[in-house]
């Protein structure tokens, strides 16, 4: 499905990812976890396509095609999907409208029939349950006044939506209560089948109690520089980060 | 910077007038009427036979020379320095003595194989159809196709109601009276510099009276926009809505339209009387000029309305894509009791486009309320300026205006400018002023590619979003082209 060999990418001139290698399966769901500043959402907003970072080395190849050579737009219409760690208001512009409009350029893509008002209305109440969300909310404006929580559910029905066989998750977590926390991973683990992945960026653990992954990487200063199954992340949760920085310190001295 | 005019040094007022004085009969100029065409050049003789070519009355011949008089007396802002200029815009200077002020319907071309294949790519992403296509390019027609019959057919409707819709010169010989009652009542020939040209020169444009008590049935608008392929650049619209009428009028069109002049001074002029209601749309998307910003039109437009009666109410709605430069300030002279004056703009200015553009609202009359919604949209090197006055005199108790000026600026090398001047001189009066500036984001664009959207899409439905209560008073049709003509302005100027 995705698979990520010695990525390099850097902001502004400065480096920030430095030489990422990562698979994943079909099916599969991959939880990065890491300090602050260590190059999660970077390398979420690389795979997105974000013309503000620059990737300087390595490759990424999605369903056998050539990631990094495609525009933005292609990638979401080849089904990879970001859940914004920070999502954008677009002031005056309806939220159905917004979701229904791309949601047609991706049916467009797949050579499917675009879905008119009627049906994609139909669609949408379904969806709307899942995140708990009042049909009310389709007519205010993309993310205009909305609370954090609010915009994280949004991110989550947008999600439901489009139904991406890559999810990358952006934080999602960050900034919820608890029980916003439950929805959210209840969205997520809905959308669950054999031939769609998941990557969930986070700092915390505690999404990791609902949405259960099946690989936990640790990134640090722009590398992987750990991998193991949940039993990380509840490691990382008890023990912080110190005790991998300190050992990939001594390797690199050893190196 | 104004770039250096061929001429010698601008004239002054007295030296124009001795000059013109001396004039001899120049070679080739005939008022023989036979003749389509007067040679370039403004002087009373042209004016003269621009009135003969039209068989206008005596009156209306001398009320264009009173106003040619009164123009020669005015300055010429586009011959001031940059710095000693009120408005935000920035032209070479125009020698009105090399403007032709009467020619002949253009040369029809004989195929839509004969226009710029990039004004042909704009009428098939708006959908227009092919015949009216044809009409906008200034290809030749046969006479019978169907938007005629249609014409005429709304023409009989309207006649059954009383309302007069027809050409200015028609109005002119046809209801003499009532052109001679209201030209010239709400802006006056000294009003400003292009007005007053205006006044003097004008060879058609529209005229529209409502009787008491009538609404009318429809927009008009199919029927202008046929007509609006013969408009001239001095052209001259006067809508009267009696007590009581209802009328709705849109002006222009969404496709560029071919044009060979560069100078557009129009006058529109609006009277309410008692209850009257008259909504005045306007989409202007005249030639910008070039990448470069050379060619394209100067728009310098006076329009105004006169609620005059009690109740009545007047409403602009303007969309502004095209002209090199925009210089128009659509406004409402609120001399009723409880009359209302509304503006709502968009104005786009892309490329080397500049635009100053608003409104006033003159408050005379007690419990009037006023409405201004200013969107401003800038992208490239475009410069979008706001200026409005609000005026609230000391009779006009009671009265309110609420102002909304908000602006966009797409990259970093446009500029967005915004001049309210408020007076208030009673102390029962409120009014709010209101003024944001965004940007669109990277963000927001990359956001909504991050759902599938392409960034030309992104854009045009962020810049709608952004206008949306304007086009909300926009007539439907209006409002569904006025949409694509937005994404379409701002095509490629971002990214």
């Amino acid at each position: 499905m995705l698979k990520i060999s010695n990525l390099h990418a850097s902001v502004e001139d400065t480096q920030i990812l430095k030489g990422i290698n990562l698979d994943v399966a079909a099916g599969e769901v991959h939880a990065i976890m890491g300090p602050n500043g260590s190059g999660k959402s970077t390398l979420a907003q690389v795979l997105a396509g974000h013309e503000a970072y620059e990737v300087t080395e390595g490759s990424v190849s999605y369903e056998d095609k050539d990631l990094l050579e495609m525009s933005p737009e292609d990638r979401a219409r080849e089904g990879l999907f970001l859940a914004f760690q920070y999502p954008v208001e677009i002031p005056g512009v309806n939220t159905a409208y917004f979701l229904r409009t791309g949601l047609n350029e991706i049916l467009k893509a797949r050579g499917q029939e675009e879905m008119d008002a009627i049906d994609f209305l139909q669609l949408i109440r379904e969806k709307l349950k899942l995140v708990e969300m009042d049909e009310s909310f389709l007519k205010r404006s993309v993310n205009e006044g909305f609370s954090g929580g609010e915009k994280k559910r949004h991110e989550v029905l947008q999600m439901a939506v489009l139904e991406p066989r890559l999810a990358v998750l952006d934080e999602t977590d960050s900034g919820l209560d608890i029980d916003a926390l439950k929805v959210v991973a209840e969205g997520v683990n809905q959308l669950r089948a054999p031939n769609r992945s998941t990557v969930i960026v986070t700092h915390y653990q505690r999404l990791l109690d609902y949405i259960v992954p099946d690989y936990v990487h640790v990134l640090i200063h722009g590398r992987i520089v750990r991998s193991g199954g949940k039993e990380l992340a509840l490691k990382l949760e008890e023990q912080g980060y110190d005790w991998i920085r300190e050992e990939v310190a001594e390797q690199t001295v050893g190196a | 910077m104004p770039e250096p005019s061929s001429q010698a040094a601008p004239l002054s007022d007295t030296e124009v007038l001795e000059e013109f004085a001396q004039r001899e009969y120049k070679e080739g100029f005939v008022t023989d009427v036979e003749t389509d065409s007067a040679p370039p050049g403004l002087n009373e003789e042209t004016i003269a036979f621009i009135s003969a070519k039209k068989q206008e009355p005596e009156w209306l011949l001398e009320w264009r020379l009173k106003a040619y008089r009164q123009w020669l007396t005015m300055e010429d802002p586009t011959a001031q320095k940059a710095s000693q200029r009120w408005a935000m815009v920035q032209y070479p200077e125009i020698d009105y003595q090399a403007i032709s002020y009467f020619s002949a319907p253009k040369k029809a071309l004989n195929s839509l194989d004969e226009v710029d294949p990039e004004i042909l790519e704009t009428y098939n992403k708006l959908g227009i159809p092919l015949q009216e296509q044809m009409m906008l390019a200034g290809v030749a027609v046969d006479a019978v196709f169907d938007s005629v019959s249609v014409a005429t057919t709304f023409k009989d409707k309207l006649a059954e109601l009383g309302i007069i819709f027809c050409s200015f010169t028609e109005a002119v010989h046809n209801h003499p009276d009532l052109v001679q009652k209201y030209l010239g009542s709400v802006v006056p020939t000294n009003d400003n510099y292009f007005a007053a040209l205006n006044c003097a020169v004008f060879t058609d444009g529209s005229f529209v009276y409502i009787p008491p008590g009538v609404r009318c049935p429809m927009e008009l608008s199919t029927y202008f926009r046929i007509n609006a392929a013969n408009t001239g650049q001095f052209e001259r619209t006067l809508v009267v809505a009696d007590e009581g009428a209802y009328v709705s009028y849109l002006e222009g069109c969404t496709a560029p339209m071919r044009d060979e002049n560069q100078l557009h001074a129009a006058v529109v002029e609006l009277v309410a009387l008692g209850d009257a209601q008259i909504k005045y749309s306007t989409i202007q998307n005249w030639y910008p000029g070039n990448a470069e910003g050379v060619g394209g039109i100067y728009n310098f437009v006076t329009k105004r309305g006169a609620c005059r009666g009690d109740r009545s109410k007047i409403s602009w709605t303007q969309v502004e894509t095209g002209s090199a430069i925009t210089w128009k300030y659509p406004s409402c002279i609120l001399q009723g009791d409880d009359s209302v004056g509304e503006f709502y703009s968009v104005a786009v200015t892309s490329g080397k486009q500049q635009a100053d553009t608003g409104t006033k609202m003159i408050h005379l009359g007690k419990n009037t309320k006023s409405t201004i919604i200013s969107k401003g949209i800038s992208a490239v090197e475009g410069q979008n300026t706001y200026r409005g006055a609000v005026q609230i005199m000391k009779k006009a108790t009671d009265s309110r205006n609420f102002t909304q000026c908000d602006s966009m600026l797409i990259g970093d090398q446009c500029g967005a400018h915004t001049f309210p001047y408020i007076t208030v001189r009673n102390a029962s009066s409120t009014v709010e002023h209101e003024a944001s500036t965004s940007k669109i984001g990277e963000d927001q664009i990359f956001y909504c590619n991050q759902r599938g959207l392409s960034t030309e899409d992104a854009v045009s439905m962020i810049v709608n979003g952004f206008c949306k209560e304007v086009l909300a008073e926009l007539p439907m049709e209006f409002a569904v082209e006025a949409t694509k003509l937005l994404g379409i302005s701002l095509e490629g100027s971002v990214g």
